[in-house]
């Protein structure tokens, strides 16, 4: 990391050309480390739960997503707050990297949690509180990736950006409640999405394990992410740059042909 | 900054503006309100009236055709000022970005508590319905309708200059607006007596989304006015 940096100070062009630096790579070692214990011990080492049987393995997998979707929509809603009080790209890129790493996570959420309440209920899709919370915020972060996709200005577009992260986030917890107390009429809450406290050894230690290994996923995916976006935007300020320069050269000749 | 008077001054100057508009041009009368009560006769025609089911989701139906005519009229109400460079002529009026909101989610709240009020006699006559409970029913619809008003403001406003308006906005909107749809539908179940549970709390509940709306969009509303 240390060379790049001597060698991009001295020539003169410094933009990075990958996404990866020696970061990453530890970054996505350990978190290819922890997904493997994760596997080992959630599909084999494991036992059954006592209650839910084989599908605990199932919320193996989906608490991480949940939660990495969680801390991704977060970085979303203090990126947009920070951009709309600081106006730099960062905090545009961070928040809209975030947001697009938060949908994967939160469509994978919603996937397992259907296949799980197909083994539990017999059906995909129950109205339990959580998926409707669930299903109803995977749209409205759908929609924020909508307006991201809207070609503008940069600053037009990521004011647009932050102010639907931002108004998004505080609709969380007021969709929470009302989906709460709409099924708490109704039913019961279940235990998808709660980490049992009278889990044994080897339970705990693959829910731990597979917690830890969807953070750093979402962290290394979340750097990745970002850095891709950093780099479209200097290829397009690249390209935008290449054609004033054809259309100058194409407006005298002789200039390009002398040096 | 502001040289007119203060932010309730703007926004009585901006829903005056807005309503006489909507009293010359009568889109809401003559566009919205036949499509609201529209949608009423296309749930009876999806829903068999003999089957009793037009009536025990009285108020499901009654919302999800509020919704619908709400983003038709803030579609209305929000094109008007992006024609012709608009946006950019309030901005430079001087008027306070929280006064201009405000003036424009009470055109709104207006607007559409007249549609409410005659969708209720269209639900009466066309659904059967008896009503009971007249105040939560009046404070629902108050609350559930500045909570339309003041979420739908700050979407209407960034949707309101993209050309893919049309699509983009019940896309955002309609998400957002899910607990206002859950809270009004059973707050009126419940004084239409369909439900044993306190309808205040669901009211409490629409009053906690307006206020949080109408604070957000107060302070949303200049950079959503200088840069969106």
């Amino acid at each position: 990391m240390t060379t790049t940096k001597i060698q991009s100070a001295s020539t003169v062009s410094p933009a990075p050309t990958g996404t990866g630096s020696r970061g990453t790579k530890v970054l996505g070692g350990f978190a290819l480390v922890f997904l493997v214990i994760a596997v080992v011990y959630g599909l084999f080492i494991s036992p059954p739960d006592a209650q839910l049987g084989n599908t605990i393995r199932i919320i193996y997998m989906h608490v991480p997503t949940v939660m990495a979707a969680y801390l991704a929509f977060i970085i979303t809603a203090v990126s947009s707050g920070m951009y709309l009080w600081k106006r730099t790209e960062f905090w545009d890129l961070l928040g809209s990297s975030a947001a697009e790493i938060g949908v994967l996570f939160f469509a994978v959420t919603i996937v397992d949690g259907a296949l799980w309440g197909k083994v539990t209920w017999g059906v995909f899709w129950r109205w339990e509180p959580r998926l409707t919370t669930s299903a109803v915020l995977l749209i409205m972060y759908i929609g924020y990736l909508a307006v991201r996709a809207i070609p503008a200005d940069p600053r037009t577009r990521a004011t647009r950006c932050a102010i639907i992260g931002i108004v998004a986030i505080v609709n969380v917890p007021i969709v929470h409640k009302a989906v709460d107390w709409w099924r708490g009429l109704h039913q019961g809450k279940t235990v998808l999405g709660t980490i049992d406290p009278e889990m044994g050894g080897t339970q705990l230690f693959a829910m731990y394990s597979s917690l830890i290994a969807g953070l750093l996923v979402c962290v290394w995916l979340l750097i990745h992410r970002f850095r891709a976006g950093f780099l479209a935007e200097r290829a397009s300020d690249l390209g935008l740059d290449q054609a004033l320069e054809e259309r100058r050269l194409e407006s005298s000749p002789a200039t390009g042909e002398d040096a | 900054m502001s040289q007119s008077g203060g932010v309730l001054s703007d926004a009585v100057l901006v829903a005056r503006k807005d309503l006489l508009l909507e009293r010359r041009a009568k889109i809401g009368i003559g566009q919205v309100l036949p499509f609201a009560i529209l949608v009423l006769l296309l749930f009876a025609f999806a829903l068999d009236p003999d089957r009793g089911i037009l009536k025990l989701a009285t108020p499901g139906l009654f919302w999800v055709t509020v919704l619908f005519s709400a983003v038709l009229t803030l579609q209305r109400s929000f094109a008007l000022e992006a024609e012709d460079g608009i946006l950019e002529a309030l901005r430079l009026s001087g008027m306070s970005p929280a006064g201009i909101y405000l003036g424009k989610v009470t055109a709104l709240t207006i607007e559409l508590l007249l549609l409410e009020a005659v969708l209720v006699l269209g639900v009466a006559v066309l659904y059967d319905t008896k009503f009971l409970g007249i105040p939560l029913l009046f404070a629902i619809a108050l609350l559930a309708t500045l909570g339309i008003a003041g979420a739908g403001a700050v979407y209407g406003a960034l949707a309101a200059r993209l050309r893919s308006r049309e699509t983009l906005l019940p896309l955002l909107l309609l998400p957002l607006l899910a607990p206002v749809l859950i809270a009004a539908t059973r707050g009126c179940e419940v004084s239409l007596e369909r439900e044993a549970m306190s309808g205040w709390s669901w009211a409490a509940l629409l009053g906690i989304f307006a206020l949080v709306y109408l604070t957000l969009g107060s302070f949303l509303f200049r950079p959503l006015l200088e840069d969106a």
